[in-house]
């Protein structure tokens, strides 16, 4: 072990001699004397880490400093050991770890010395807290020093306890506290009134000895002693319903107090700005709000003086305004006059129209607290709030947000929906999700009529898509589809919407159903309330078509584009080009709906999930719309249970295939089974595209255990085109569970005969399995 | 109740660092590295309360350094602002001019005028004259001051 200077440190037997510290150590040894080297001051120790360029150097000076300080610790030099701590607390508050400095605090505190003392007990409020054991061991020496008299010491004491006093320690030194409470000194009293704060909060029982003497301690002059009272008996109250009624005997005489504090002229000792003691004015304000709150005889006792405070504050400070504030709280939540509340109300107005952001936004909160008891006060101040709304600051554009919203009501829904519009489109990201659900709520509760509140959502959907919560898109849609004499309406405006943007998914949603719903009125072409637009067929498909395909689309809203694809199919019935009609091999009854079905035949086929055809009975009632909506929307990959249903045009949908049948079907083919995993091919080659190969990968469990993780690779020779969709899941159940699939294209332009490889990776009864293996017996169909 | 009390500078120096509830060591310094972020992101014009997770952060510049109040929301926030103004009177009648060099340097010092105000409860009676200045004498590191024993 090297000194700062280099030399070897002595032999262990001398530092393990003088461990532990005492008196006489530092005498003892010849060979220690000469190797003692002055330690760093606290000054120089700060010099140094204020010198150093990098927080590398940083760290190097505080671990060279801390080692010294170890061993110093070591050693058990007493002399200057509250030098060592005190570098050493210097280094903690930095955030370096400390935690080996905690023992000597407890030496530092035994010490008689009052410098010792004064780090010790700093030392013990810093590092010392109760989850350590070690924190027990200072409790006699508090007690100690609680009774020997000498005032600062008895202060540093009570201030350490009153900081980390655990429990038990509470309960042991709280008779000790006690007794410091009547001493005549005030230094001395107010630490232990504070500390007796400290020790309720940690152990309630303890509300019993320190109750009584709070009566006497009321009619103390000393400010600091008064405002210790306050906030003792404050906490009181807020723990004990039984101390909350013996204290209410004591209103008239914190009335009186805070009387004679108002009314008291100017006194330098006690007065920011011109405001006497605004700490003690706010704490005996909160008092009486506590011990008003649903008590009619202290509140009448409080009004004269409210009133009082509420007009002779000067506010021309913060001081005086912060006193404002806890008067107008006080008032709020007592069973205060009604012309006091009116009081309060226009303070808060006051305040909203100050220049200083510190009072509005307090002013804001306030507003919002009382907006349901005292809603036409509030509402008289409503153009400042809105006026809050362009605020830069987002304390407080978040305040007049809410405060905003709580203010719409079917009077002024209109122009306030306006406001909040315009705010909507230029607030932050974090308020968009807050402000869209609000206007939402708003809407839905106050709209004046059915077609401004499908305006207001669209432009909510137009502006915030992506924020608006999820139901949203269903109440949209209800709202749309009661409002029968809109269908033309609403149909033609998401139409627009829809064409410029297909990117915020509640609004492609809800527009690909109202098309689905009302297309044939969006052809019809005419529409009074706007101006007439020529839609082809041709462009509403394509649109559907190019939501379908879009990658930005959800699952759920490509099942939204493929429902309503599929009732355009049973609408539509205008005459067709030539050029749709070549695509399908087969015509079946009626060109334009086997049409459709082809098209959607061909979406469903390319899509990894096949969505089979719910069918539905014939349009107007709005619960089975509902009923296909939570179908279609809900889950499109577990498609619900066909409904077979009698209706009328429909059955010939039900009698034409799904997907038109292939020249000749391709056997399937298992490739591959181990311990109950099986995988099966299945093969289709699309007639209008003879390149095309689809594979159809299904993986099925009837084992006893669950297959997790699976994932299925492929690879095909070079002259091949591979494309692999994502699969439906990657885990199967046991015994029979729904399997997973994953669908393969393949392009084969030039005939060339297929191989492939698959390489399967998945867990099974806790084991990892890969299988990489080719497919032999491919049949020839599928690539000739 | 006021959870903690710190001065930061502009460079995320922490000078005085004062936590009435347990915090790790390790998330102190990101607590206080963000407390200082939220707090230069704004401008003069705007407010000085700050939410920040379930705090209510008050802060007040002077010079180059931040004194942030972190509270909950029992507190009245104009109070606490005042407060932060009163701290610092006492500490400029102490020091005669207090300046950040001072606070880096007597930090001790500063964990003194703590006992003012012991607790996390505000109790500060707003002397802001010699009697302030006097119980900073009996925190201060140096040997020897009036008052003693």
């Amino acid at each position: 072990m090297l000194n700062r200077k280099g030399r070897r440190w002595g032999a262990d037997a001398c530092v393990v001699g003088f461990s532990g510290g005492g008196v006489g150590a530092e005498f003892g040894d010849p060979l220690r004397e000469r190797m003692v080297v002055p330690s760093l001051k606290l000054q120089d120790l700060i010099e140094e880490i204020r010198g150093a360029k990098t927080q590398a150097q940083e760290r190097e000076v505080i671990q060279k400093e801390c080692a010294h300080i170890r061993a110093s610790f070591r050693d058990g030099d007493p002399v200057h050991r509250h030098r060592q701590l005190a570098k050493l607390l210097y280094v903690h508050m930095l955030g370096y770890p400390a935690h080996f400095g905690q023992m000597e605090c407890l030496k530092l505190i035994a010490s008689s010395r009052f410098t010792d003392k004064r780090v010790g007990y700093l030392g013990a409020m810093l590092l010392l807290d109760e989850r350590h054991d070690a924190h027990l061991l200072i409790t006699n020496s508090i007690k100690n020093d609680l009774s020997q008299g000498i005032q600062p010491v008895q202060g540093l004491a009570l201030c350490t306890l009153s900081t980390m006093g655990s429990a038990e320690m509470c309960r042991d030194l709280a008779p000790e506290v006690e007794k410091l409470l009547l001493q005549p000194s005030p230094y001395v009293r107010k630490k232990a009134i504070l500390t007796a704060v400290h020790m309720i909060r940690k152990v309630p029982e303890l509300s019993s000895v320190f109750l009584p003497p709070c009566a006497q301690l009321l009619h103390e002059r000393h400010h600091g002693i008064l405002l210790g009272t306050i906030t003792l008996i404050t906490e009181l109250c807020e723990r004990s319903p039984a101390a909350l009624r013996h204290f209410r005997k004591v209103v008239p005489q914190l009335v009186h107090i805070l009387r004679t504090l108002v009314t008291m002229g100017y006194s330098t000792e006690h007065s920011i700005s011109g405001v006497s003691d605004p700490f003690l004015q706010v704490q005996i304000l909160r008092l009486l709000r506590i011990l008003g709150r649903n008590h009619e005889e202290s509140s009448e006792t409080m009004n004269d003086l409210l009133a009082q405070v509420a007009t002779n504050t000067d506010t021309s400070r913060n001081a005086g305004n912060a006193v404002l504030f806890e008067t107008v709280l006080t008032i709020m939540d007592i069973r205060s006059a009604a012309g006091l509340r009116v009081l309060a109300v226009n303070i808060l107005g006051r305040f909203l129209l100050n220049s200083d952001r510190n009072i509005r936004y307090v002013a804001l909160t306030s507003l919002l607290r009382l907006v349901q008891s005292d809603h036409s006060a509030v509402q008289r101040h409503r153009p400042t709030v809105v006026e809050c709304l362009r605020e830069t600051d987002a304390s407080l554009s978040r305040r007049a947000l809410e405060l905003s919203l709580a203010l719409v009501n079917s009077s002024n829904v209109r122009a306030m929906m306006q406001e909040l519009q315009a705010f909507l489109e230029s607030c932050p990201p974090d308020l968009r999700a807050d402000c869209a659900s609000g206007i939402l709520l708003a809407a839905e509760r106050f709209a004046p009529t059915k077609r401004w509140h499908i305006d207001t959502i669209l432009h909510v959907l137009t502006t915030a898509g992506t924020h608006v919560r999820d139901d949203a898109v269903a109440n949209l849609t209800q709202l749309i589809g009661g409002a029968q004499e809109l269908h033309a309406y609403s149909v033609r405006r998401l139409y627009n919407a829809l064409a410029e943007d297909i990117s915020q998914q509640p609004l492609v949603q809800v527009a690909a159903w109202c098309i689905g719903e009302y297309g044939d009125l969006l052809l019809a072409g005419n529409c009074e309330e706007i101006e007439p637009l020529q839609v082809d067929e041709e462009e509403v498909l394509a649109l559907l078509e190019k939501v379908l395909q879009s990658h930005m689309s959800l699952p759920a809203t490509r099942g939204y584009a493929l429902t309503a694809l599929m009732k355009l199919s049973t609408r539509l019935c205008g005459d067709n080009k030539a050029a749709i009609l070549e695509k399908m091999p087969l015509v079946e009854r009626d060109g334009p709906q086997a049409d459709e079905e082809a098209k959607e035949s061909k979406e469903a086929a390319q899509l990894s999930e096949a969505a089979p055809v719910p069918t539905e009975p014939q349009a107007s009632q709005l619960l089975d719309l509902l009923d296909l909506l939570d179908g279609a929307s809900g889950d499109v990959q577990h498609p619900p249970p066909l409904d077979p249903s009698p209706g009328g045009a429909l059955i010939h949908l039900l009698d034409l295939p799904c997907v038109p049948p292939p020249p000749a079907p391709i056997p399937d083919l298992k490739v591959f089974e181990r311990e109950g995993v099986q995988l099966n091919l299945s093969f289709i080659r699309p007639p209008e595209n003879p390149a095309l190969l689809l594979i159809t990968v299904t993986a099925t469990n009837f084992s006893e255990g669950d297959v997790t993780h699976f994932i299925c690779q492929a690879a095909v020779p070079k002259s091949l085109q591979l494309q692999l969709q994502a699969p439906s899941g990657n885990t199967v159940p046991a015994r029979g569970g729904l399997p997973i699939t994953q669908l393969f294209r393949i392009l084969n332009p030039n005939k060339a005969p297929l191989r492939l490889k698959l390489r399967l990776t998945y867990d099974h009864f806790h084991q990892s399995v890969q299988e990489i293996f080719e497919v032999n017996n491919l049949p020839v169909e599928s690539w000739q | 109740m006021i959870k903690f009390f710190l001065m930061v500078n502009k460079q995320g120096q922490t000078r005085l660092s004062k936590y009435y509830e347990h915090v790790d060591i390790n998330k102190r310094t990101l607590l206080e590295t963000e407390v200082i972020k939220s707090c230069l992101s704004r401008s003069n014009e705007q407010c000085s309360f700050i939410e920040y997770k379930d705090f209510k952060l008050i802060y007040r510049q002077y010079a180059a350094l931040f004194i942030v109040v972190g509270v909950n929301d029992t507190e009245n926030e104009m109070a606490i602002y005042e407060f932060i103004h009163n701290f610092v009177e006492v500490l400029d009648e102490y020091f005669s001019r207090v300046s950040e060099l001072d606070v880096s340097f007597f930090n001790t010092v500063f964990h003194g005028t703590w006992q003012m105000h012991s607790g996390p409860y505000q109790t500060r009676s707003c002397s802001v004259t010699q009697a302030g200045v006097q119980r900073c004498d009996h925190g201060s590191l140096h040997p020897g001051s009036p008052g003693l024993k």
